[in-house]
Order: C-alpha cells, then sequence, then structure tokens
C-alpha cells in the first residue's frame, strides 16, 4: 500500500528529465527527494500528480493508478508558490479545500484550526498581497494540508520561512505523517532531510543516484573522519596506510579515510605514545554525500 | 462537475467584485444616462451660462421686403435670432459694423428685375440655419410677388407649387419594408458595437485570467485538484457569465433611460422597443454567444502559452485583428449586405458572429442560411475545445519564453500524454 513509484521514466524529445526512478512510501512515512536544481524532482512530483503521464514506469497509490478520486487526497505544495493575490486568505483556502472534495463547513472548520496553530489567524480576511512572504508560505502550506490529505507532497516545503516558522512547520509536519499520511518532500537542505526523513532517494540528472534508509545510506558509505585528542604529534601517525588527508585541530586532528578498521588501528598506536583524551569514529553526513555524489555526475 | 461548478463560481464572482469591474459597469451606466440626456444637459448649462442672448441679424432692406420678411419669420416664436431693420442709407460700413460685432450677421437684400438677390454675410464658421431661413422666407415673398404680377391665383400657385409623389420600393425578396430597414439597422448598428466590443474584452479578460494563474502557479494547484479541460471550460463559463451579467445590467439601464426620457419621444420611432423584430434580438444573443464562446476558447488557448502577463496581449494580437476584420466587414456591410464578401464571409466562423448577424437583421434571409452559420461556428467551438483543451493541459505547465508557434507545437505533445 501507499505510493509505488516503479522504474519510472519520463523523457521530453531527447531529454530524460527522469530516468528509471523507484521508491515506495509508506503510510506514516516521510521520504526524502533530493537533488540538486533541475535534477527531475519536479517532474516526478508532477507524475504522481498526474498532470504529466511517464513515458515508461508505473505510479500507484494504494494498489491504484492515482485517478481523478486519488488526487483528491493528495496534498501538494507546488516549489513555485501560487495564491491568488487579490483573494483574501480565507476564501482562497476554503476555495481550494473545496476543490478538493471538501464540504464548505468542513473547510471552514479545519480553517480555523490551522490558523491558529500557524498562528496567523489575523490574516484571515486579509488578501495574501498584503501579507510577508513568510506569511504567504504559510498560507501556501495551509492551502496543501487544510483537506487532511492522505499523500502529501512538499516541494522545498522550509524554502522562505525564518527558523522559527521552520520549527513550526516541521512540528506540524510530524503530526500529519503521526496521523498516518504518507510525505514526500524534496529540500536543498541536508539538515532537514537527516532529521525528518525515513528514506531517501539523492536525484542527479533524473537518475537516482541514492535510495534506502539515512542509516543504510551512510553506513554504505565508506568515508570515515576519526576524530582523535591526544598530545601525541600527529607526525608519528601519518606513516599509517590508508589515511588519505589529515585535518589539524587545536587538540589534536582529524584523519580522513576509507577504511573504517584504521580507527581502532591509531587509536592503539596513540595509546602507546600517549594520553588519548578523545576518540570518535564519525560517518560521512547526508550534505557530504550528496556533494560527492551530486558533484561526481555533474564533473 | 463539482470542480466545474466551483471553479466557475469563483471565475465569476471575483471578478464581479472585483473595483475594476465594478468601476467599469458604474461608468458604462452612468455614461448612458449622460449620453441620453445630453439633449436637457446642454440646455441646462446654456440657460446657466446665458448663452441664449439671441443673436441679431440685420436686415439692409427697403420697409416692403423687410415688412414681409419679418411678418414670415416672426409666426415661429422659437427663432434664435431676431431681425433689425437698417435702411439702406443707415447702413453705412456694414462689413465694419458687423466685424464691431454690433450684429452676429447681415443680410443685403435688393429687388432687380423682379428676381429678389440677397448677400448673406457672417463672421461665424458654423451658420447654416440662419442663411437657410432667410432664403428660404425670401423665395416665398418672391412666390408671392410673381404671382401677384402674373395675377395668379391661390390655387393655380398651389397647383403650380405641387411636389410629386414619390415613393421608393425593393422588391428583392430578402429585403425588407423601408420602415423595417430603418428600425433594424439602428438596432443591429448598435448590437454590432455590442457584440464587438463584448467579444474583444470578455476574451482578453479570460486570456490574461489564464495567463495570471500560471503566472502566480495558482494553475498547479487547481489543474492537480481539476483537470485543465474542466478548469479552462468552468474559466469560460464564468467569464460569459459575467458577460451576460453585465451586459443585461448595461442594456437594462439603456432601456430605463431611453424610455424614461421625454425627450426623446420623437426619436424613439427609430428605437421603438416593443415594434423591434423580436428575432433580432435573439439573434442578437445567439450572435454574441457564438461569438463569445468562439473567441474565448481560443483566447483561453492562447493564454495557456504565456508565461508572463506582459505577453498576452502579443499572443492574442492575432485574434484581434480577426475580430477587427469582421468589424470592418460588417460596417461595409451596413450599406451591402447583399455584397458577395459579405455573404461569404457570413459563413466563416470567425467573422460570422458579427457579419451574419448584420445580414439577419438587415435582410429577411430563408432559415437555413442563419442555421447554416450557426451550425458551423459550433463546429468550429466544438473543435477548437477539443484541439484547446490539448494545447492547454500541456501549456499550463510550460514556462520560459513565448514563441507562439514552437510553443503550440510542444504544447500539443505534452497535452498529448
Amino acid at each position: 500500500m501507499g505510493l509505488r513509484i516503479e522504474h519510472v521514466t519520463k523523457t521530453f524529445g531527447a531529454h530524460r528529465a527522469v530516468d528509471g526512478v523507484s521508491f515506495a512510501v509508506e503510510p506514516g512515512q516521510l521520504y526524502g527527494y533530493l537533488g540538486a536544481n533541475g535534477a527531475g524532482k519536479t517532474t516526478t512530483f508532477r507524475m504522481i500528480l498526474g498532470l504529466l503521464q511517464p513515458t515508461e514506469g508505473t505510479i500507484t497509490w494504494n494498489g491504484r493508478p492515482i485517478d481523478d478520486r486519488a488526487r483528491k487526497e493528495i496534498g501538494y505544495l507546488p516549489e513555485e508558490r501560487g495564491l491568488y493575490p487579490k483573494m483574501t486568505v480565507e476564501d482562497q483556502l476554503i476555495y481550494f479545500a473545496q476543490l478538493r472534495g471538501m464540504t464548505k463547513r468542513g473547510a471552514k472548520q479545519s480553517l480555523a484550526q490551522w490558523l491558529e496553530r500557524f498562528d496567523i489567524e489575523s490574516y484571515r480576511k486579509k488578501k495574501v498581497e498584503e501579507l510577508s512572504k513568510g506569511n504567504q508560505q504559510k498560507v501556501q502550506v495551509l492551502s496543501a494540508v487544510l483537506h487532511e490529505p492522505e499523500l502529501l507532497i512538499l516541494d522545498e516545503p522550509f524554502s522562505g520561512l525564518d527558523p522559527v516558522n521552520v520549527e513550526l512547520l516541521k512540528e506540524a509536519v510530524r503530526d500529519i505523517q503521526k496521523r498516518g499520511a504518507a510525505i514526500v518532500f524534496s529540500s536543498h537542505r541536508m539538515d532537514h532531510a537527516e532529521e525528518l526523513c525515513d528514506r531517501l532517494s539523492i536525484l542527479t540528472k533524473g537518475k537516482q543516484v541514492v535510495e534506502g534508509t539515512l542509516e543504510s545510506i551512510q553506513r554504505a558509505d565508506p568515508r570515515r573522519r576519526i576524530r582523535l585528542h591526544t598530545d601525541v604529534p600527529v607526525e608519528r601517525l601519518e606513516t599509517i596506510e590508508g589515511i588519505e588527508r589529515i585535518e589539524r585541530v587545536p587538540e589534536g586532528a582529524i584523519f580522513h579515510t576509507m577504511d573504517e578498521s584504521l580507527g581502532q588501528m591509531l587509536l592503539r598506536e596513540a595509546m602507546k605514545e600517549g594520553t588519548v583524551t578523545h576518540f570518535e569514529v564519525e560517518r560521512a553526513s547526508l550534505e557530504q554525500i550528496f556533494i560527492e555524489k551530486v558533484g561526481e555526475s555533474h564533473a | 462537475m463539482r470542480e466545474f461548478w466551483l471553479i466557475l463560481k469563483q471565475a465569476f464572482w471575483t471578478k464581479a467584485k472585483s473595483t475594476a469591474f465594478l468601476v467599469t459597469t458604474g461608468l458604462l451606466i452612468a455614461g448612458i444616462f449622460l449620453l441620453v440626456n445630453v439633449p436637457i444637459i446642454l440646455d441646462r448649462v446654456s440657460s446657466v451660462t446665458g448663452s441664449d442672448a439671441r443673436e441679431v441679424v440685420a436686415v439692409i432692406a427697403d420697409d416692403a421686403t423687410f415688412a414681409a420678411l419679418s411678418e414670415r419669420s416672426n409666426a415661429s416664436e422659437e427663432e434664435p435670432f431676431e431681425w433689425v431693420h437698417v435702411p439702406k442709407d443707415e447702413a453705412g460700413d456694414a462689413k465694419a459694423r458687423l466685424l464691431e460685432e454690433e450684429w452676429d450677421a447681415y443680410v443685403t437684400i435688393d429687388e432687380r428685375d423682379g428676381v429678389l438677390h440677397a448677400a448673406y454675410a457672417t463672421t461665424k464658421m458654423a451658420d447654416a440655419m440662419k442663411p437657410r431661413v432667410v432664403e428660404e422666407a425670401l423665395q416665398s415673398i418672391q412666390t408671392e410677388r410673381t404671382a401677384d404680377r402674373l395675377q395668379l391665383k391661390d390655387d393655380e400657385v398651389g397647383a403650380l407649387l405641387a411636389p410629386v409623389v414619390f415613393e421608393t420600393k425593393n422588391v428583392s425578396p430578402s429585403a425588407k419594408s423601408e420602415e423595417e430597414l430603418l428600425q433594424s439597422s439602428v438596432l443591429v448598428y448598435v448590437l454590432m458595437f455590442v457584440i464587438y466590443f463584448a467579444v474583444i474584452m470578455y476574451s482578453s479578460m479570460i486570456a490574461t485570467e489564464v495567463a495570471t494563474e500560471k503566472s502566480s502557479r495558482v494553475m498547479e494547484i487547481i489543474i492537480s485538484s481539476a483537470s485543465p479541460v474542466k478548469h479552462m471550460f468552468a474559466k469560460v463559463f464564468g467569464i460569459g457569465l459575467l458577460g451576460i451579467v453585465q451586459l443585461l445590467l448595461i442594456e437594462g439601464a439603456g432601456y430605463i433611460a431611453i424610455t424614461k426620457n421625454k425627450q426623446l419621444e420623437q426619436y424613439t420611432e427609430l428605437v421603438d422597443f416593443s415594434a423591434v423584430n423580436g428575432w433580432t434580438i435573439a439573434y442578437a444573443f445567439i450572435f454574441f454567444l457564438l461569438g463569445y464562446f468562439l473567441y474565448a476558447t481560443l483566447a483561453a488557448l492562447l493564454g495557456s502559452l504565456v508565461s508572463r502577463t506582459e505577453d498576452v496581449q502579443q499572443m492574442i494580437m492575432p485574434m484581434t485583428l480577426l475580430i477587427i476584420i469582421a468589424f470592418f466587414i460588417s460596417v461595409f456591410g451596413m450599406n451591402n449586405p447583399e455584397h458577395a464578401i459579405v455573404v461569404w464571409t457570413s459563413y466563416i466562423p470567425f467573422f460570422a458572429p458579427l457579419v451574419m448577424f448584420l445580414r439577419v437583421g438587415l435582410l429577411d434571409l430563408p432559415m437555413w442560411q442563419p442555421l447554416l452559420s450557426i451550425g458551423i461556428m459550433i463546429a468550429t467551438i466544438v473543435v477548437l475545445g477539443v484541439f484547446g483543451a490539448r494545447i492547454y493541459r500541456g501549456g499550463v505547465l510550460m514556462y520560459g519564453p513565448s514563441r507562439t508557434l514552437k510553443d503550440l507545437k510542444n504544447a500539443f505533445r505534452l497535452g498529448k500524454e
């Protein structure tokens, strides 16, 4: 059940915008769909929404292709924000919710709750063009979640929000997830993805270069940073085979390597010579993995 | 169907409640009342500014001629000027006195060989009425004097002056009677303008509306919950409804303004509402609707191709030209409704709303002709709708600079998928 994307390809003429992408999002799961600009994220989202048909592959929601009825269960936050500047916040949110099958009364109730939650009750009767950018962004988010979607697609949800509102939105997203909705979101911000995602993909030029849980992705990356705080002169440890680069810090050094077992060896060597006050083996951060994978294909 | 009504309602109400719409409608209604009451207003204005001081025309003539002249023109109290008799020997330099604005005009009258010779001098540019009055009066004086000299009796004079009885008749089967033609040509003329302006205005409104939604990216949200085709037709119908409401308001105001105006009663034969052929009104409505749908569908399609509202006017330019050509053909057709160009273009879909309406309004056409034209238009609207929906689907997702033809092709391909 949930959302299944299977071997989906989309070509525009000779250009392969999305190339053989597969992933699944279960209800209650948060899926990160990461990629550089122009990687094919928005095209994938448009295919999920049925605005574009895949050239190859299938997309299903709860086992069925996405039709008009299934579309009502989707909430969509487009990357390029779109609201009617001349309509009031209330009028347009109710209009969007009604378009997605809510009754007027239901939409009003839901609206009242969400406005309170996002702390923008006072803007209810204001025209959107009179709102600040951040508040417009909140209204845009509301347009995606007001009808309590089962599948929520958020294209760059955090861009344009200040840190306080980012927290507010993260909180809301987690609540929607807890309620059992499947959520897909794209972002350039790896820290947000690390914090929120259950699973994720990294996309570059339409191809998935990484797919899996954060844990498995990090484990699969051989790069390690070994942080060693010690009084032993770093030069003594330089000669150990397998060390690619040494980064000096005041308390000691960080050793970059592809070999995880090197950590134990370094520790032993250091302890032979002197005292070790801190020892840590760090995996590559998502940001590093992203830069490496995306940079590779850009080169 | 639910989304269709929601979008229709939204398109209608956001426009209907907008300041621009309210102001435009208000101004148009005010304009109609103003126009209809122009004579009354002019009267008021001149009575306030006091420009109704009677003009003075000096008559330089002998006593008998002046007496005859003033007798004839005094009959009507309405004369906006008065005669002042100036005997010949007192006239002095008449031209100088005229230039000094002692008089507004002067006329010198002599009689030579039984014929009156008059010379009228004025300083005003547009002074056609006074010399005509003088001329008519002098003509009648001369006729009377000649009759006296020839010792003719009154009935002999009457027989001499009796006008011929002249009547024109058009026996072509499609022609209307003179009276009908006069009535319907005024109505057709007015309605033709209404259709022309309405089609231009509302179809460009649609194109702008679609382009605005596209450029503000609201489109992505809407077409992810309702199909683009539904969206397009709901928009077209919503704005169409708005157009009908606006036209009804304006026409209602026009009706009230004309029928409540006492001064216009003398002209109302020309726009006699009760005597107007109901068919003309019905055809006006039908051709307005068809013309609107034809051009609105085209406009929605074109609007979906641009990404910025600034490009809309440029994009719909060719379409606007079509309407203008149709309008020129029908203006030409006002005087030549049976000309071959008019007949042929009345079956070409983009010209038909105006041209066929003109023909139907002015001529007694066999029923099949307007029906054929209506049929052709409906077929075109359907084709355009199907074709347009497909381009629209693709068009609303395309962003970037607009290059009409290439975009059309791309959108068509994208819409197919």
